[in-house]
């Protein structure tokens, strides 16, 4: 980490840029003017990365790349990168993180959507909303998330993790419905409330809920009470939680931590069948 | 008045029984003629370059209702594969369901003019024909699907085969189409009821026959109609551990409807029903048993049905046979009951070369094209989409032609399919002669095209030229230069206008559609009570049915004398 490349918009965007180029990897050894030269689109405009941004370089890096400024338009940042450090002091567009199988990216804003879909490595940390369809993959597509961990601080918006097959999500706010829909392994850790529509059409993995849960879908079926779950390494979740099972109408056997504190409602009808 | 010569290239053209002769060829108005004008023709200059006539496809998924739902249910088949506008060519989207104008311009890059779309229900011909109108530089052609359409059954269970003759007739000139398809014989109408047929001699619901006396009945319509191209058969069982032997069993019924002249079937993707064992697990080849009954028999031609490792989405008429698949993989998929006609079915699938069964698959397309000792009889297909995208062509023709390819793919593959596989014993390596017969000429004379698939006087002026010199270039060796000569055309030259140079489009003429217009001495008996069952039983009024001649661009009809 000694060289960063500095990126600042020369513009408030109006309408999207593609912005695939913006990736450690493909910065890695060019020199300033072959980094300018870096084609992306804005709208149906082709044009190259100086056109759109001011491209500085500093000696005294923390990650490679740092974007200051709003580019909550430009979309696919870091796409497929697989090493290296990107960070952005402000909020950030769609597909940010597409297909990463490596590296890190920090975001210090929202992001709006699609923020680290299909991933299979790396990290990818918001330090305020993440958007909805957080790691779900492209439409139609039946591999979502693989590996590598998201970390929110805010809150995830709907469709998020579909299709998800490895990998960590954590979240320190609320997420949205249809959260982990066709889910087949990984972890997600929702340290508040959840939306209705949880995890349909599961077939494995799990997902704690640390919040109120405003409804639960009626193929899953209880199972026990269980006092704290390890979420990963790092953290323990500490209940006690009603451990669900489901999505029976798949035959799935995956788990759901729902906190007994915080949802009183479930006690009359699930208790029993304890 | 067009003229063009085509100079110095190496001719490959198996229907004439050229081999490779240095010699020119003469276009003039689309047609192939004698000689032409040195001075005033179009000088194409094919010195060093191997000639052959324009590939044709026999069994390829390209455009109709199933297609369409196929594209529409597989965005993330599309993303992967996006073609830009340019100056001259629409954009598009591809990988195994391109769009229609992808498909054109993919095709004849490789080199082929004539493709044939082998699985229109009679309902959906309107939406076929829209569709194939759209796809540009390539003649093209649909086989109706009429093996479980219900006046068939009824006419075939009553023994009533000149009634049954006269009415495939009419089905022909209704839905524009080609030739018979069959698909699954009985098998489609008992999926109706949620059941199918699990051999050929068991009986379909309601109808009091067998997949067997359908197959027989259709196969003497065939004779009695003329029609240029046998019956196009898609068998019981199809993609079943130990479904061989009902393959075996279809072939022995149609032995005595053969008279020695002309084949009175025709197998599609044989590949798919070339499976020994009993169960997924011990699941092999038995392209031995079928080819050694080829090798004896002369009354079938054959397409193989290759399996390409990639992702794909597979598509047939087969509806049960699609379940059978959901079955096995939990994808999204749709299966649709069409009126009374057909079903039909549509589920991605991705071939793995980590998968024993996938690559049992892969092998045994390939050991019947080298097993089967004659390639008259037997084609290369992948029957698009269902094996591979048509695309891969190139690869199949390297791993037919270069043993060397095709034992570093098996290397590859699967330890148990590798011990399994019969390639290491193979030593067959097809010539570029007997390439272009499983690419062209084969196809063509099996399908009846008199014009197409060669280059003797009178044919169409569709010719492939690919970058390849015999004398200097040895393709079992230098594969990898063969493969990317078939992938990308020096020249395609359609109706003698070059339409693509170098792999690139460079004009984008129309196709013609071809179909059949049978002149039966007697016309189909349309009565009241089919009027009546029109109007109970389908969604289109019996006046709204046929193909009207406006609904086609540029239409090619081929007038066929019936005997009936």
């Amino acid at each position: 980490m000694s060289k960063m490349i500095v990126l600042s918009p020369l513009k408030k965007f109006d309408v999207p840029v593609q912005a695939d180029c913006i990736n450690p990897d493909i910065f890695k050894g060019k020199t300033l003017e072959q980094i300018a030269d870096l084609h992306l689109t804005e709208g149906n405009a082709q044009l190259t990365l100086c056109d759109l941004f001011k491209i500085e370089e500093t000696e005294d890096g923390t990650s490679n790349i740092t974007i200051n400024g709003d580019v909550s338009k430009v979309k696919r940042i870091g796409q497929g990168m697989k090493s290296g450090e990107i960070t952005i002091n402000g909020d950030v567009g769609m597909h940010t993180g597409e297909k990463m199988a490596g590296g890190k990216i920090v975001i210090n804003g929202n992001a709006v959507g699609w923020t680290g879909s299909q991933m299979r490595g790396g990290i990818i940390e918001v330090h305020g909303n993440a958007g909805d369809y957080v790691a779900s993959p492209y439409r139609g597509s039946e591999v979502g998330m693989r590996g590598g961990a998201i970390i929110v601080d805010g809150d995830i918006g709907t469709d998020s993790a579909c299709y998800m097959h490895g990998g960590v999500i954590k979240v320190k706010g609320n997420a949205g419905r249809f959260l982990g829909y066709h889910m087949a392994n990984g972890t997600i850790y929702i340290e508040k409330g959840c939306a209705i529509r949880l995890a349909p059409c599961m077939t494995g993995g799990k997902i704690i809920v640390g919040g109120l849960l405003e409804d639960i879908m009626p193929s899953f079926t209880v199972d026990s009470v269980k006092g704290k779950v390890k979420v990963d390494a790092e953290i323990t979740a500490q209940g006690p939680f009603y451990v669900f099972l489901g999505d029976l109408a798949q035959q799935g056997t995956g788990k759901l931590f729902i906190s007994k504190p915080s949802n009183p409602q479930l006690g009359p009808v699930y208790d029993k069948y304890l | 008045m067009t003229e063009m010569l085509i100079k110095n290239g190496f001719v490959f053209d198996p229907i004439n029984g050229i081999n490779g002769e240095k010699m020119d060829i003469a276009i003039k108005d689309g047609k192939i003629v004698a000689s032409v004008n040195e001075k005033t023709a179009q000088i194409v200059d094919a010195s060093g370059l191997t000639v052959m006539p324009g590939a044709v496809d026999i069994h390829t998924h390209i455009a109709g209702g199933e297609v369409n739902t196929g594209r529409m249910i597989r965005p993330e088949d599309h993303v992967k594969d996006v073609e830009r506008k340019t100056a001259l060519t629409r954009s598009g989207v591809g990988y195994s369901i391109p769009s229609t104008f992808t498909t054109g311009y993919r095709y004849a890059k490789m080199g082929y003019t004539t493709v044939m779309n082998p699985s229109m229900a009679p309902l959906e011909a309107k939406h076929t024909h829209e569709e194939l109108n759209d796809i540009p530089m390539l003649d093209k052609a649909s086989y109706p699907l009429i093996g479980d359409w219900w006046f068939v059954l009824e006419y075939l269970s009553k023994d009533k085969i000149e009634e049954c003759a006269r009415h495939v007739a009419w089905m022909m000139s209704t839905t524009k189409g080609y030739a018979i398809k069959i698909v699954n014989p009985g098998g489609l109408e008992s999926w109706g009821f949620g059941g199918n047929v699990h051999s050929i001699d068991d009986q379909v619901p309601n109808f009091c026959i067998t997949p067997r006396e359908i197959v027989r009945g259709l196969a003497k319509v065939n004779k009695l109609l003329n029609l240029p191209h046998s019956i196009h058969l898609h068998t019981n069982n199809l993609g079943l551990p130990g479904n061989y032997t009902t393959t075996l069993d279809t072939m022995k019924a149609l032995e005595d409807i053969y008279t020695g002249d002309r084949p009175v079937g025709h197998i599609t993707h044989l590949q798919f029903s070339s499976f020994a064992g009993d169960g997924w697990g011990n699941m092999k080849s038995a392209a031995e048993e079928i080819s050694k009954y080829i090798n004896n028999h002369n009354h079938m031609t054959f397409d193989m049905g290759q399996v390409i490792f990639s992702e794909t989405t597979t598509m047939t008429a087969d509806g049960p046979f699609e379940f059978t698949l959901y079955q096995l993989s939990g994808h999204k998929w749709v299966n649709s009951d069409i009126e009374t006609e057909t079903s039909g079915g549509i589920i991605p699938m991705h071939y793995k070369r980590t998968s024993a069964v996938n690559a049992v698959q892969w092998s045994i397309g390939l050991e019947l094209a080298l097993l089967i000792e004659d390639p008259w009889k037997i084609f290369m297909t992948t029957d698009h989409p269902n094996g591979g995208p048509f695309f891969a062509y190139p690869k199949i023709m390297a791993w037919l032609t270069s043993r060397k390819a095709r034992m570093a793919m098996l290397k590859k593959c699967h330890k148990k399919a590798q011990a399994r596989s019969l390639l290491p014993s193979i030593k067959r390596e097809l010539s570029l002669y007997e390439l272009a017969i499983v690419t062209r000429a084969g196809q063509a004379k099996a399908l009846g095209l008199k014009d197409k698939g060669h280059l003797g006087v009178g044919a169409d002026g569709d010719v492939a030229i690919y970058n390849i010199n015999p004398e200097t270039t040895d393709i079992s060796q230098k594969y990898k230069t063969a493969r990317a000569a078939f992938g990308s055309a020096a020249y395609t030259i359609k109706d003698g206008q070059i339409v693509v140079k170098d792999g690139e489009v460079v004009k984008t003429p129309s196709g013609k559609t071809m179909w059949l217009n049978v002149d039966t001495n007697e016309p189909c008996l349309i009565d009241e009570d089919m009027k009546r069952r029109f109007k109970d039983y389908w969604t289109i009024e019996y006046d709204n049915y046929p193909v009207f001649d406006h609904c086609i661009k540029v239409p090619s009809p081929i007038t066929v004398k019936a005997d009936v």
